[in-house]
């Protein structure tokens, strides 16, 4: 039961120079406490505006429609001094590119110190340094560091003190949007580690965005797959991972070659052609320009995602014969 | 199916360069403060160039003056008359030449002196770069108006000395931004690439530098002359620009020596200044609308 | 791929070799501008004294009129003033001097220098700078209003205004304001004098006086600052706008702040860098705005002496204006690099 967020039918449309751009088509979800939902795809389907959604910071000029519902609450229409409260102490996000999402002139610790004392202005200083001391250890660095500034910091502590910063309010979801991307992949196993720990230990729901099919189903409970604004597979994350049921889940899974298994270094699967222009969408099931499995069909009526498993749900019309 | 022919490389690059031409166009229009700007400057420009046309030169000549002194605007004088009985119409018309002109080829100088120099700087490095550089920190640091006040005073009062005056002291800041351009090129690959494949300094800078910096040079010219007009219209009016031309700003000084303020005479002290603000304006105008342009990092939608 | 366990001992390394970078960044940056600062006033003084003996004119000729015409009286006067001596020989001679406090003597004022520059430099600093600080703490405010609500109808208003004004020459400015608020406009009287420092009965040092000076003052200050704002008002909305789309005010707004919080707290100190910077390159405006408005003012400061000693030329008295003014300028870059250096970490290092 999704009892922490639900995300229903949601729709974002850009407005650009050039005409809406409908970002996130009728997206349905839930996370509940405790669980990791790992959201895939390439960039471009709409995973980081449906993440940047969830707390209202899309573009002014950007239309929603649908629910989000946290607890039951419908974030969409808050009121602005709700929304303001249920961000970060409700839920936080650690964003990619530490560098840039953090304040180059103050400091780390004040920074991490800022929603606490926002949210909770009865704590004295000394308990708010307490605190930040604590969290940074949490997150596997000293609590000296939180003296340093952003740019004083390797990339994987920045990205650590981003995780510690999204915790500071002991929010009960926590989005991740592509946490490990910019990251080389010793660190990012570190940092992969440190996050899901941590999640596991308090017992929060985590959304994990990533283009890395593999890191979501190593992290993830269930993976939703996205694809041109649309959920085009969802289920249990090591199911969509080994025995994907849409073809573009399957061609996102492939082309992570499998080490040791000579027949992926020997033909390597990536997907020919580019994801669509939102702004002059396919008619019909928006992938069957690429898809392998394509058929006159496909073409005829957008594909609804639906339950093709017990608890898998796929949004594919050749899904479900053999 | 007969085969469209392949174009040589020299065509796509010209097609290439005519589509950005055309969008960049296309971009400048779309900014209208750049448009007013424009449209202000050529109007400008075209009283200037057509001095003769609209104003009889007769009118500069003290000697020939038929009107009283200090006489507010009526059907024969539309704008008044001067001190001297002259038509301040006249002086108007005739003026924007002298201002134009100045601050075109004061721009014209230093602005080479300032590409030359922060090109050899940034370029080259070692000694001759540093000490370049330090020479251009160190210019920048001398103000302005007080040099250039020497150095007109030293080399007397000629429309040539004006420009040279106003030329020299004025090239340090765009120096320092060809410099700080120049190395941010060097830092991008291609410039080792191309020199592993042998290119000499020639080509590099020709190929690779130049048409990197030009477009930052031409944006930056625009609003130099602005800065140029002004310089020239306050050195006039401190009496040391050329006492046989009438400029916007020796129309001031003599606005400003009779006392056309205390006595009211705001037909010859107000048109001037207008005029000098509207050419700055537009200039500066058109200099942040090629900037935004030709800077991609401007362009924020 | 399997996830790798936190190694402490990575851990540790990695912490470690930030921890050596820091400290002592500030002090070491500061150091290198002050330097810096130095060898630039050396560069000036050598301009500063070479630059006058190319000026024409006889000191000997101008003033000594109708009374030095034997030749041997112009020696003497050449010798009396060190005028005869090699020109190597006098700028050695005026490194010395300058050490000890001395400028030189002024052919016109028969004072020495350094007297006379401190005479003049308190009416140019008051109006100076009331001037800076008036038209930084409006101006920076004005940028920051107009940035943060780029394209509004304020935005708009500011930016056009400013752009205006910054178009205008000061001094053109301080005659319209002349003709509007002291001569006065059609049946409006005429508020403030027209020039001076001071009203002839004024004493300066009573309450009295020092309104009065203040009444002389106002005209000549708004001038300055409205010429002044328009510069840091312009720069100051350029910075912002430049910080508007960044990520970091995405999490600040991700955290829960309000728009204002968001703007000051986390904007406004990133926007006020390039301003900054900025703002010290420009300062070669403020001396030339100095100059020419105490010339329509008549404020007796260093720019109207400037003017009187070229006439001559006076070259001790022009070589001390003009080193002052030099080290003026410079001294506010130092100023407005070590602001920068406190503002911004990223130096530091």
């Amino acid at each position: 039961m999704s009892d922490l967020l639900r995300i229903e039918d949601l729709s974002v449309t850009y407005a650009t120079q050039e005409g809406p751009v409908p970002a996130v088509r009728g997206v349905t979800l839930g996370v509940d406490r405790g669980e990791v939902l790992g959201i895939a795809g390439e960039s471009g389907c709409g995973k980081s505006t449906l993440a940047s959604t969830i707390l209202r910071l899309q573009p002014a000029s950007a239309t929603v429609d649908g629910r989000v519902l946290m607890d039951g609450e419908d974030v969409v229409t808050m009121r602005w001094g709700d929304l303001r409260t249920l961000r970060w102490a409700g839920a936080s996000i650690v964003f990619q590119g530490a560098l840039h999402s953090l304040n180059a002139v103050r400091r780390v610790g004040q920074q991490i110190a800022e929603p606490i004392r926002l949210h909770e202005p009865g704590v004295g200083d000394a308990e708010v340094d307490r605190r930040v001391g604590e969290l940074l250890e949490q997150v596997g660095l000293p609590a000296a560091r939180a003296k340093a500034y952003p740019h004083q910091l390797s990339g994987g502590q920045r990205q650590r003190v981003m995780i510690a910063m999204a915790l500071a309010c002991r929010p009960d979801l926590v989005i991740a949007d592509e946490p490990t991307t910019a990251l080389d992949v010793m660190v990012q196993a570190q940092v992969l580690d440190v996050l899901t720990t941590l999640v596991r230990e308090a017992g929060l729901g985590m959304i994990f965005i990533s283009h890395d099919l593999a890191v979501l189903a190593e992290v993830s409970d269930r993976i939703a797959v996205m694809y041109a604004g649309r959920v085009v597979e969802q289920g249990p994350a090591n199911l969509v991972f080994t025995d994907p049921l849409h073809p573009y889940a399957a061609a996102l899974g492939a082309s992570f070659p499998r080490v040791g298994d000579p027949a992926a270094r020997y033909a390597p699967a990536g997907l020919a052609g580019d994801p669509p222009d939102l702004r002059s969408l396919p008619a019909g099931c928006s992938f069957a320009p690429r898809c392998p499995r394509a058929v006159d069909a496909c073409t005829a009526a957008e594909p609804v995602l639906e339950l093709k498993r017990p608890t898998r749900a796929a949004a594919c019309i050749r899904v479900g014969e053999s | 199916m007969a085969e469209a022919p392949t174009l040589t490389s020299r065509q796509l690059v010209r097609r290439r360069r005519r589509a950005a031409w055309s969008r960049g166009w296309a971009e400048f229009r779309g900014n209208r403060g750049g448009l007013v700007g424009l449209v202000v400057l050529a109007l400008f420009v075209l009283i200037a160039v057509g001095a003769p046309l609209l104003a009889d030169r007769s009118g500069l000549e003290v000697t020939q003056a038929t009107g009283g002194v200090l006489e507010p605007p009526s059907g024969e004088f539309w704008l008044g008359t001067d001190d001297n009985g002259r038509s301040v119409l006249t002086l108007l018309i005739w003026g924007a030449r002298i201002s134009l002109f100045v601050g075109l080829m004061a721009t014209l100088i230093s602005m080479l002196i300032g590409t030359v120099v922060g090109l050899t700087s940034g370029y080259f490095g070692g000694f001759v770069g540093a000490a370049l550089f330090r020479v251009t920190e160190w210019f920048l640091a001398i103000p302005f108006l007080p040099l250039a006040i020497v150095l007109a005073t030293v080399l007397g009062r000629s429309l040539l000395n004006i420009v040279i005056v106003i030329g020299v002291t004025s090239w340090a800041g765009t120096a320092l931004l060809i410099r700080s351009q120049v190395l941010s090129i060097k830092e991008r690959a291609y410039l080792e690439r191309s020199r592993a494949l042998g290119a000499g300094h020639g080509h590099l800078l020709r190929r690779h530098v130049l048409p990197n910096v030009v477009p930052l040079v031409f944006a930056n010219t625009t609003l130099c002359v602005a800065v140029a007009i002004l310089s020239e219209t306050t050195l006039s009016f401190l009496g040391l620009g050329d006492p046989t031309r009438v400029s916007w700003g020796s129309m001031l000084d003599d606005a400003y020596s009779v006392g056309a303020i205390t006595t009211g005479s705001w037909w010859f002290f107000v048109p001037p200044g207008v005029c000098v603000v509207l050419v700055v304006l537009s200039f500066t105008l058109v200099g942040q609308a090629l900037e935004a342009v030709l800077n991609p990092k401007l362009r924020k939608r | 791929m399997s996830t790798v366990a936190a190694d402490p001992a990575a851990v540790s390394a990695e912490a470690g070799s930030g921890r050596r970078r820091r400290g002592g960044g500030y002090g070491r940056y500061a150091g290198a501008k002050v330097l810096g600062s130095l060898g630039s006033l050396a560069f000036m003084l050598v301009v500063n004294f070479f630059l006058f003996r190319v000026l024409p004119g006889d000191p000997a000729r101008t003033l000594g009129r109708g009374r030095l015409s034997t030749p041997e009286q112009v020696a003497e006067f050449n010798a009396t003033y060190g005028l005869d001596q090699p020109m190597l020989q006098q700028f050695w001679t005026f490194l010395k001097n300058l050490v000890h406090g001395d400028l030189g003597y002024s052919i016109l004022y028969h004072r020495d220098v350094s007297e006379i520059l401190l005479d003049r430099l308190w009416p140019t600093l008051l109006l100076v700078g009331s001037a800076t600080v008036l038209a930084a703490t409006l101006g920076v405010w004005l940028g920051i209003r107009a940035g943060w609500a780029r394209g509004s109808t304020f935005d708009r208003f500011s930016t056009s205004t400013s752009l205006t004004l910054y178009s205008m020459p000061e001094w053109w400015l301080g005659l319209l304001l002349i003709a509007a608020l002291s001569v006065g406009v059609g049946p409006l009287p005429g508020l403030f004098p027209t020039g001076g420092l001071h009203s002839v009965d004024a004493d300066p040092g009573t309450l009295s006086g020092v309104l009065d000076t203040i009444w002389h003052l106002t005209l000549p200050v708004l001038t300055l600052t409205l010429a002044y704002l328009a510069d840091y008002a312009l720069i100051m909305r350029g910075s912002l706008v430049d910080e508007v789309g960044s990520d970091y005010l995405t999490t600040a707004r991700a955290k829960g702040l309000r728009d204002v919080q968001v703007r000051g707290r986390h904007a406004v100190p990133n926007a006020l860098l390039p301003t900054t910077t900025v703002v010290a390159l420009n300062f070669g405006f403020v001396v030339a705005g100095a100059i020419t408005v105490e010339t329509i003012f008549s404020i007796p400061g260093l720019g109207l002496l400037t003017t009187d000693a070229l006439a001559v030329p006076d070259y001790w008295l022009l070589q001390g204006v003009f080193l002052l003014a030099s080290a003026g300028v410079i001294l506010a870059n130092l100023g407005a690099n070590l602001i920068y250096g406190w503002l911004d970490p990223r130096v530091r290092t």
